[in-house]
């Protein structure tokens, strides 16, 4: 199966709708594969929000904790390099 | 940790092939909350929410809300609710249950609301076995009015009014109200969940949908006492709180089913 440039396969991905976010940190902490990141610049409320990585399993574990509801998470149909 | 600089665009949903694993904002809530960064309180609802629509509830469901922040969720919920005074939500209840047989009726109180305000109103209501589900958000402060001691405060917790730490010399020994209710003959279901954790947190919406068969099937009061972060009263950054919960309130309020009409096999509680 294709692999990224760090070795991952990437089976899902996410909408991250980063205003609605408050910087708490809880999703970075619960992603499996530590494939979110916190972003340098800040949203409109001036916190910090995640980034996403190659390497997405689609398995909801940041949607699951985050508090702010920012993530929808998506299941790609086939796995992407 | 990321392995590479470059990040995926987030913006927008991915073309077809794929399908939506899990929507951010529950349908049945209507605006943005107010709530700290890391407060576990609006999980839990999400959770409550999400279940009154798997179990196709929502329309004869009936909310009964104390005092304390999720207070404010009341605004945006899409759902009936009544506030009522601060820790009589399952004497309100009980009214409209008995009133409404038909409808689904849930409490939505934090530990300061139902066990401090309201120890009484809670106890009395599972004692003659009210056919309602409370949901109890326990992060052991006072958190909507600024992070004082409650009566779940756990031994060594520092809040607002225990700055040193709850001990039990001064100030007594947290009440452990999820087992205190279990022993009653009224209740018919009774668990403790957090939303700690993404395990948790599926394991504790598991709970709340069993609470409320239970309550579908006649079985008595039923209850989810529910761990959440409260960073803010804890004096600890957001992105610590759900550790900081997991080594102080987790060792003292373990999380499982306390008492169940039909008790699963420890795989079914623990998958
Ligand atoms: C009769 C009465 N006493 C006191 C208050 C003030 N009050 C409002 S919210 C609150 C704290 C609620 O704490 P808790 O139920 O634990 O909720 P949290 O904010 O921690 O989620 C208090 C004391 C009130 N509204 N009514
Ligand atoms: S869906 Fe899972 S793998 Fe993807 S970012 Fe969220 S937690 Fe990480
Ligand atoms: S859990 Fe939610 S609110 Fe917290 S940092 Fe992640 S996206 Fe933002
Ligand atoms: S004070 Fe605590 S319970 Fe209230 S919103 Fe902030 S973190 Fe949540
Ligand atoms: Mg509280």
């Amino acid at each position: 199966m294709a692999t990224t440039e760090n070795g991952r396969v990437t089976r899902g991905t996410l909408v991250i709708d980063a205003d609605r976010c408050k910087g708490c940190e809880l999703c970075i902490a619960a992603c499996p594969p530590s494939v979110l990141e916190m972003s340098t610049d800040v949203n409109e409320m001036g916190y910090r929000y995640p980034l996403l990585h190659d390497g997405c399993t689609g398995c909801t574990a940041c949607q699951m904790v985050c508090p702010d509801y920012v993530f929808d998470v998506y299941r790609l149909k086939a796995p992407r390099a | 940790m990321a392995t590479t600089d470059i990040t995926i665009d987030t913006r927008t949903a991915p073309p077809p092939p794929a399908s939506k694993a899990a929507a951010g904002a529950p349908s049945l809530i209507l605006g943005e909350h107010s709530l700290c960064p890391g407060c576990g309180e609006p999980v839990a609802l999400r959770l409550l929410l999400e279940t009154l629509q798997d179990l196709d509830v929502v329309h004869r469901s009936i909310g009964v809300v104390g005092h304390g922040c999720y207070g404010s969720f009341v605004r945006i919920m899409d759902v009936d609710v009544l506030q009522c005074l601060h820790g009589r939500a399952p004497s309100c209840a009980t009214g409209i249950k008995r009133m409404r047989p038909d409808s689904v009726v849930f409490t939505l109180q934090g530990d300061g609301d139902m066990v401090n305000e309201g120890l009484q109103e809670i106890l009395h209501s599972a004692a003659r076995g009210e056919n309602i589900t409370c949901i109890l958000l326990n992060n052991g402060v006072f958190g909507d009015t600024g992070g004082q001691q409650t009566a779940t405060t756990v031994l060594g917790q520092r809040t607002k009014t225990s700055l040193e730490g709850r001990n039990a010399e001064q100030h007594g020994y947290p009440i452990p109200i999820a087992d205190m209710v279990a022993s009653l003959q009224g209740s018919g279901y009774v668990a403790r969940g957090a939303v700690s954790t993404p395990a948790a947190v599926a394991k504790t919406k598991r709970m709340i949908k069993r609470a409320v068969q239970s309550q579908l099937d006649g079985n008595g009061l039923s209850l989810v006492e529910i761990l959440t972060m409260c960073p803010t009263g804890w004096f600890v950054p957001a992105a610590e709180g759900a550790d900081y919960q997991g080594s102080s309130m987790e060792p003292v309020y373990p999380i499982g089913e306390l008492k169940s009409p039909e008790p699963q096999t420890q795989e079914a509680v623990h998958a």
